[in-house]
């Protein structure tokens, strides 16, 4: 193995620095006590207390998903804090100036600064560190044009009635184990809704950022575009590096409207491990949206390069006629990292079409799963799916696995499914460094171009730091 | 500018070249011929820097000593390798590749990084001169290319890098006898008094078109004849003949 390469295996993880300002956290552990705590702490109605409690009590009369490909340790479930908050340091923040200067340079070390003036680039961001939002940007300029983007908390108190018929009508309560532990105990997240006939005029984003140690992150994002409506959205994501693991159980929930649109991106950067595997966080997390209107649309695209476990299918649920569901995903891992992702196209509408694009990249010691169900319901006449699912192997001691399902009731759907698992090869590698290339460069550039169809699909700014990132990703598994 | 000496080579203990000798002056340009098996593409891949040979011997080149270097040193010193299978690179566009390239070696150098829109104009050339369709710029390195495509894009490739010694592996294997035309000429065009090359090839056709200088035999290891064009000739006509008793390595 080459110097260089020995070199940036030993580097550290970017982001795994540490905020210095004061956390408040709440006792460990899970109870009733601590539902009503987080309840009570965001000053929440009386009908979510009960809602929570409501997903709290199923909870208890749930196991833990075991059909993964993963090695999931043990989870004591009540051995984490479920509610940290920066300390604040008096009444709380009027405006992005009064935010913490220390909350405010942990923002600007990650490349985020809050500041509106400084965003050169155009996007709103919510910013959310543990459990709760620190800040949100460009609200006014949104608000003219009539859109709703604000924290999870402040959208309960200000908008409930947007809030409280959307609010797990995509993913249940009791969806499965990890939503319905999010439904008891979460504490913030993003709400974003978008009138009829509105196109969000500016990207919205939010940063989720674990600072507090022992702690769990369980945030909850809403997105409603009426008839008409357009919003792209992104999201990021990282944390310290801490020697235990993490639990990140988010849920994200979409709903589109008749002819509306939304395109959800993410970048999920959390902390990975070591190299020996310590440490980590768990990133379990239910994403779906729901296509409700005709001619609507949602596409995800993800990017996944962090998290020590990664356990997440984006879904779209297909209800509107001629409604269309794109998936498109970039899974990296690498060292001792597990994945298993992909998503569920759900076909229930006439003429629906999904489209799925999975690049798994496994590197290292680390196994990368895609799980894909396609399922065409009776109904669902004139049903399309085109799934394209591609893994690509750097080493011989990874994994790569494929789990395609499919369940088709309708004989007019059309339903392709194309898999191949390539290697990044030494004749490649051999061919770009006769051409000058070093061997990281040309790792770099052929596993850019491999994740390629799905790069194409994030906003350009976001497509820049992706490549970056999975640059970053793959330092070291080379050689 | 290119000197081996008592080069051998072997992999896994099966030794494919045996003490070769070889040395190649700016300008000049040498074809090697021989049976199949002999070890021409081995050659090559030494040159180049490929990993997995037993090596002995020495390789200088224009005061490096080429055996110490990584490949993309090689290739930053001025050595370049048409290969014979080039490999492909889906999703990564050919103008990316090459600019990569070609400033990868220019900051090796300690050059500056090219232009976009000077860049651009001379690929666009180079790419006129080779026939080969704009479109192309933008396709991935190799992908979904036939075997004429891919060995024009080495020319192209050749062309833009402007290397100081430039090894042809087979460039005209597989190649119908317009593009043949086609890629001697992008080889003529190269040919300069700075610039050395070293031709690889089975058939005499191609050294019809580029004219060699010197005509080496490959064989049992190491370099059996020696000759000028005509030799290839020769070889056209006659066959490599019998082959020689093998000679004990090192004697």
């Amino acid at each position: 193995m080459s110097d260089a390469i020995r070199e940036v295996i030993d580097r550290e993880y970017e982001f795994g620095f540490e905020g210095t300002f004061e956390s408040e956290v709440a006792p460990k552990g899970l109870s009733e006590e601590i539902v009503r705590f987080i309840s009570a702490r965001k000053q929440e109605p009386d009908w979510l207390l009960e809602w929570r409690l409501a997903a709290y009590r199923h909870f208890l009369t749930l196991e833990e998903p075991t059909w993964p490909n993963l090695e999931i340790p043990p989870i004591d479930y009540q051995d984490m804090h479920y509610w940290a908050a920066p300390k604040p340091k008096g009444p709380a923040p009027k405006s992005l100036d009064e935010v913490d200067p220390e909350v405010r340079a942990m923002f600007d070390k990650l490349g985020i600064p809050l500041s509106e003036q400084e965003r050169l680039s155009g996007v709103a961001v919510d910013a959310i560190v543990d459990s709760v939002s620190v800040a949100t940007t460009f609200k006014a300029r949104l608000a003219e044009a009539g859109v709703i983007f604000c924290s999870f908390s402040e959208a309960v108190r200000e908008h409930p009635d947007l809030v409280r018929p959307h609010l797990g009508s995509v993913v249940g309560p009791r969806d499965n184990f990890f939503a319905a532990l999010n439904a008891a105990v979460f504490s913030d997240g993003s709400f974003c809704y978008v009138p009829a006939g509105v196109t969000c005029p500016m990207e919205l984003s939010t940063y989720f950022r674990m600072n507090a140690a022992d702690t769990g992150q369980f945030e909850r994002t809403l997105i409603v575009a009426e008839e008409g409506a357009t919003v792209s959205y992104l999201e990021g994501c990282t944390a310290p590096m801490r020697d235990e693991n993490q639990l990140h159980a988010a849920v994200v929930e979409l709903i589109a409207r008749t002819d509306a649109r939304i395109k959800y991106s993410t970048v999920q950067n959390w902390y990975p491990g070591d190299a020996d595997g310590n440490g980590g966080i768990f990133n379990f997390v239910t994403k779906r949206g729901r296509c409700e209107g005709a001619r609507s649309k949602i596409s995800w695209t993800q990017v996944e390069t962090g998290s020590a476990i990664t356990w997440k299918y984006p879904s779209v649920v297909l209800q509107g006629d001629d409604s269309v569901g794109e998936f498109y995903s970039v899974a990296v891992t690498n060292a001792h990292q597990q994945a298993d992702t992909g998503t569920k196209m759900i076909h229930i509408g006439r003429n629906t079409s999904s489209t799925i694009v999975s690049k798994g990249i496994s590197a290292g010691r680390s196994q990368n799963a895609y799980r894909g169900l396609v399922k065409v319901l009776r109904g669902a006449h004139g049903a399309r799916n085109h799934t394209q699912c591609d893994s690509l192997l750097i080493g011989d001691r990874c994994g790569a696995h494929t789990f395609p399902y499919l369940e088709v009731k309708n004989p007019t759907a059309q339903v392709e499914h194309e898999a191949t698992t390539s290697r990044v090869g030494e004749d490649q590698l051999f061919y770009c460094r006769q051409r000058g290339i070093d061997e990281e460069e040309a790792t770099a550039m052929i596993v850019n171009g491999f994740c390629r169809d799905v790069f194409d699909q994030l906003p350009m700014e976001f497509a820049v730091e992706a490549q970056a990132l999975m640059r970053v990703s793959l330092e070291g598994s080379v050689g | 500018m290119l000197e081996i000496r008592d080069l051998s080579v072997s992999i896994d203990g099966h030794a494919i070249l045996t003490g070769l000798n070889l040395a190649i002056g700016p300008g000049e340009v040498h074809a090697i011929m021989g049976p199949n098996g002999a070890g021409k593409s081995t050659l090559s891949a030494v040159l180049a820097g490929r990993e997995g040979y037993d090596i002995e011997g020495s390789v200088r080149f224009a005061g490096h000593d080429l055996l110490a270097l990584e490949p993309e040193a090689r290739a930053a010193a001025g050595v370049f390798l048409a290969f014979q299978y080039p490999t492909e690179i889906p999703g990564v566009g050919n103008a990316y590749f090459l600019r990569t390239s070609l400033n990868a070696i220019r900051e090796a150098n300690g050059e500056p990084p090219v232009d976009a829109r000077s860049f651009l104009g001379s690929l666009r050339s180079h790419m006129e001169e080779l026939e080969m369709d704009p479109s192309f710029s933008s396709r991935a390195v190799n992908a979904g290319f036939s075997g004429g495509e891919k060995k024009r894009n080495e020319i192209l490739q050749m062309a833009m890098l402007e290397p100081t010694l430039a090894i042809l592996d087979e460039t005209d294997s597989g190649l119908d006898i317009d593009a043949l035309r086609i890629v001697a000429a992008g080889i003529e065009r190269l040919r300069s008094p700075e610039r050395a090359f070293l031709v690889i090839t089975h058939y005499p056709r191609l050294l019809d078109l580029v004219r060699p200088d010197v005509v080496h035999v490959l064989r049992g290891g190491r370099i059996e004849r020696s000759g000028g064009a005509e030799l290839a000739q020769q070889l056209e006509e006659h066959g490599y003949g019998p082959r020689p008793e093998r000679q004990a390595v090192g004697s």
